[in-house]
């Protein structure tokens, strides 16, 4: 494991806004050979890949939009967005709806593994390089059972300009 | 203990709009010469209410305002003074002044303390000025004081000696009485006392029958004062009414009836009603749904009349007064449900069409009763969302009026339809494309009075109102009677804006050109119209509800601009497309015809893409599965189908694999959790749970240029 007492604005910022022991639950899933974490908060529900309506001339990772009992719903399929895994979809093909600043998205990941909690010194800060995904996004590594785990920044990653799941500002 | 003020103040400020809305538009209706005194009593109403609610939470300026406003009204209602034009321009002033107060209390602005005050001071003057002399307010109050003669009849065997022991305590009193038909006709004769008429039929009330007493002033100039007195009366119980929040204590206090003619006397539960209606407008006012328009029927203060017009009210009354307010995120809430049951309900039929109809008849039975249950549940939600379209109309008058007089030209509004209904969200999106309309009528369309009459028209211009159902649409109509669109005006202007214009174009395309950006005829810009803003945005605001604009004119005889617009903005007539297998809708109103185009009608343009010819004309053709990069076995337009698109009088032919049905759709937007997607209006579910794209016509049709 790799450690640096570099200072990633997020992460550093993140673990200083911690207090005492105080735990949270972290949703984790797998994204190739790694595997994340995203604040348990943010997931609305998890649910097969199922009837996704594609729209036209949209970037590849934008897989459509689907129905979630009356709602319509973006999928981003992050194996696409972050070159992962292979991408096939199957029955085992899980989505995460996430309930992100009162807009509902879906992601499709590899699997979904657990819940668990981390205090405070189970996570450190991120390294500066060692993750496919965009150090600006990660909040932390947290360690358990010798398992590492990258925690996302699920509500940045998700409104930002490379996601394109939200209108941005010309 | 620290109450959260918050919720109490956004219920004062709703109430607030809902009370000056009511009071502008009694005062716009009230009959300057013969003011009804129901209307004073509800325009009186409506500041009080404003009043008590800014009392409480401690917004002066307000309470100041209304107070002042409060006491010329008051003044008018028991006839102390007449009402004068200028009285309701300072009125509908003051409602102005108030709404912005409120506003500035709402958003935390502040309004100019200098015209409070001169607001202020204008009414004070009205209400000092027209005073009318001590002297005769001093005769009109002496109703109190004159010579009556009370009847009433009581049972045979009632003995009214204590009565009679006291109403001599008020005056001299003489006695006499008749027995009819096993009643005792008593025939009480009072000398001038200071006593009011209620006081007496209070004592009264114990002995007499029901609804007999009838008290009359004994010489005939006496009574019509006395009549008006009873007028003040009724006034007076409805402020109590209000005050005490609790109208149905009053029932037990029996209203004065000072009809001479006793064979015309009501019933007493009748009399009550008038009561029972106040009460129950009060109510209908703080919900604001229903407009007391009863209330105007009856101009002249009747007292017959009085009771028949109150009797009508409390009908509306007792209707209005289940209403509820409800949250519209609630109601759209429901609305979502209902449609996702909609769906579980179609996907359930299409599941159950596979099953051995012999085997599972009563599971097939039950699930048609399902879906006649789902519908009429849809339609009831739906309908929830309905509002009358007198909301928009209601503003209309004031405009008109205002506008009219700063032209110096007479017009009249007349509002047919007001009772319409459309969805909430069309009824909102409708008032500035309709004032725009207006606004425009008065400008450009009625003639000033002496240009009027020298054409042979009647002086006052007419500006009528007037909205109706057809088919499956709202037909708002805009229409005047003014001078009707010039032809050559409306071309001259065009050639000079580099518009494209020909001789032979039909009048409805010339029409059609105001509706350009830009575009007026008007010689110089007012403050009014004249900008050529205006008819471009009323025409895209319709576009955008999903609705249309006609307009037909007769030269020196008036036009109507026609508004076309769907009943509710959540469920769209569309027709279901596929290319490859992808499904799309597209909205019906847009479409003009579909047609298997012949190979020789379709011609290409170098560079310029394809046209196709459809009846001498050529129309562009997109290909959707080229625009959306679909896979599809239908390359050629001759083996697929051309939809023929119109927005904003460009067409063009969309070439699709094939056509799969119409149906009614629940729109949804794709904006809530994602974002607008070009030539996408928004998204819909279908039977089988899926989504399907709904087309953007007006989109597609400018991703061609």
């Amino acid at each position: 494991m790799q450690e640096t007492k570099s200072e990633a604005d997020t992460g550093h910022n993140f673990i200083s806004e911690m207090t005492g022991t105080e735990e949270s639950g972290y949703l984790t899933f797998t994204l190739g050979d790694e595997e994340y974490g995203i604040d348990i908060l943010t997931v609305q529900e998890i649910r097969g890949y199922d009837s996704v309506t594609s729209i036209a001339n949209m970037p590849e990772f934008i897989k459509g939009v689907i129905n979630l009992r009356g709602i319509i719903v973006p999928i981003v399929d992050m194996r696409i967005k972050f070159n992962l895994g292979d991408v096939t979809y199957h029955e085992m093909t899980v989505v995460i709806i996430l309930n992100i600043a009162d807009r509902v998205v879906g992601m499709v990941v590899d699997g979904v593994s657990d819940v668990i909690s981390l205090s405070r010194e189970q996570i450190k800060e991120a390294p500066e390089f060692g993750a496919v995904v965009d150090t600006k996004y990660i909040k932390g590594l947290g360690v358990v059972d010798q398992r590492m785990l990258i925690l996302i920044d699920i509500e940045n990653l998700m409104s930002s300009k490379e996601m394109a799941l939200v209108e941005q500002l010309a | 203990m620290s109450i959260d003020m918050k919720q109490f103040y956004a219920v004062f400020f709703e109430e607030v709009s809902e009370h000056l809305a009511n009071m502008e538009s009694l005062l716009l209706a009230i009959n300057i010469e013969s003011p009804s005194l129901d209307d004073l009593n509800a325009v009186f109403r409506a500041a009080h209410s404003i009043k008590g609610g800014a009392g409480i939470f401690a917004f002066d300026d307000m309470t100041e305002v209304t107070h002042i406003l409060e006491t010329l009204l008051d003044k008018l209602r028991k006839q102390e003074t007449i009402l004068t034009s200028e009285m309701i321009d300072a009125f509908l002033q003051a409602g102005d002044l108030l709404a912005e107060l409120k506003e500035a209390h709402q958003e935390g602005g502040e309004v100019d303390p200098d015209k409070v005050k001169t607001l202020c001071k204008s009414l004070e003057s009205l209400s000092a000025e027209r005073a009318v002399s001590p002297e005769s307010a001093e005769n009109n109050s002496a109703a109190e004081t004159v010579c009556r003669e009370i009847t009433f009849l009581t049972e045979e065997k009632e003995d009214i000696s204590t009565l009679l022991r006291e109403l001599a305590e008020f005056a001299e009193l003489s006695c006499s009485c008749d027995i009819q038909d096993g009643y005792k006709k008593w025939c009480l004769t009072l000398a001038e006392a200071s006593v009011s008429d209620d006081e007496l039929i209070d004592c009264i009330t114990f002995f007499a029958e029901p609804g007999s007493i009838v008290i009359t002033g004994l010489e005939v100039k006496e009574e019509k004062k006395q009549e008006e007195d009873a007028f003040g009366l009724f006034a007076e119980e409805n402020t109590h009414a209000l005050i005490e929040n609790d109208s149905f204590g009053i029932f037990d206090e029996l209203p004065v009836n000072s009809n001479n003619d006793s064979d015309d006397l009501p019933a007493q539960p009748s009399l009550l009603l008038p009561k029972a209606a106040e009460s129950a407008e009060q109510e209908t006012q703080s919900y604001g749904f229903f407009s007391d328009e009863d209330k105007h029927i009856e101009k002249k203060p009747v007292p017959a009349g009085r009771l028949k017009s109150a009797v009508k009210s409390s009908r509306n009354g007792s209707e209005s007064s289940s209403s509820i307010r409800v949250n519209t995120e609630k109601v759209d809430q429901l609305i979502n449900q209902v449609g996702e049951l909609v769906i579980t309900q179609a996907m359930l039929t299409q599941i159950s069409a596979l099953l051995d109809p012999s085997e599972h008849e009563i599971l097939l039975n039950r699930l048609t009763q399902l879906e006649r249950n789902t519908r009429d549940l849809q339609e009831s939600v739906m309908s929830i969302r309905m509002m009358p379209i007198s909301f928009v109309f209601a503003r209309f008058p004031r405009v008109v009026r205002d506008l009219s007089s700063k032209l110096h030209k007479k017009i009249n509004l007349k509002m047919i339809g007001d009772e319409t209904e459309l969805d909430k969200g069309l009824v909102e999106k409708l008032a500035d494309p309709l004032t725009h309309l207006i606004r425009n009528s008065i400008d450009h369309g009625i003639e000033m009075p002496e240009i009027r009459l020298a054409q042979g028209k009647e002086e006052i211009g007419t500006i009528t109102l007037f909205a109706f159902y057809q088919g499956g649409n709202v037909v708002i109509n805009v229409s005047d009677d003014g001078a009707g669109l010039n032809r050559e005006k409306i071309t001259a202007k065009a050639a000079e804006r580099g518009l494209n214009i020909s001789d032979s174009m039909t009048d409805n395309e010339v029409y059609q050109l105001i509706f350009s950006a830009g575009f007026s005829t008007a010689e110089k810009v007012t403050d009014v119209s004249g900008r050529g803003v205006g008819m471009d945005v009323v025409k895209r605001n319709i576009v955008e509800m999903g609705g249309q604009v006609e307009i037909h004119s007769d030269l020196g005889l008036g036009s109507t601009i026609s508004i076309r617009l769907p009943l509710t903005l959540a469920i769209l007539d569309g027709m279901s497309i596929s290319v490859g297998d992808h499904i799309y809708i597209i909205p019906l109103t847009f479409i003009c015809e579909s047609l298997q185009p012949q190979t020789e009608n379709i011609k290409t343009i170098n560079g310029k893409g394809t046209v196709v010819k459809v009846r001498g004309e050529y129309i562009p053709l997109l290909a959707l599965h080229q625009l959306f990069n679909i896979e599809t076995q239908v390359h050629q337009p001759s083996d697929g189908i051309l939809v023929l698109l119109e927005s904003s009088n460009k067409k063009i032919a969309l070439l699709v694999d094939q056509l799969v049905g119409q149906q009614q759709v629940v729109l949804k937007s794709l904006e809530t959790n994602f974002h607008a997607v070009p030539c996408i209006s928004g998204a819909t579910i279908m039977g089988d749970g899926r989504v399907a794209l709904i087309l953007d016509a007006a989109g597609l049709i400018s991703s061609m240029e």
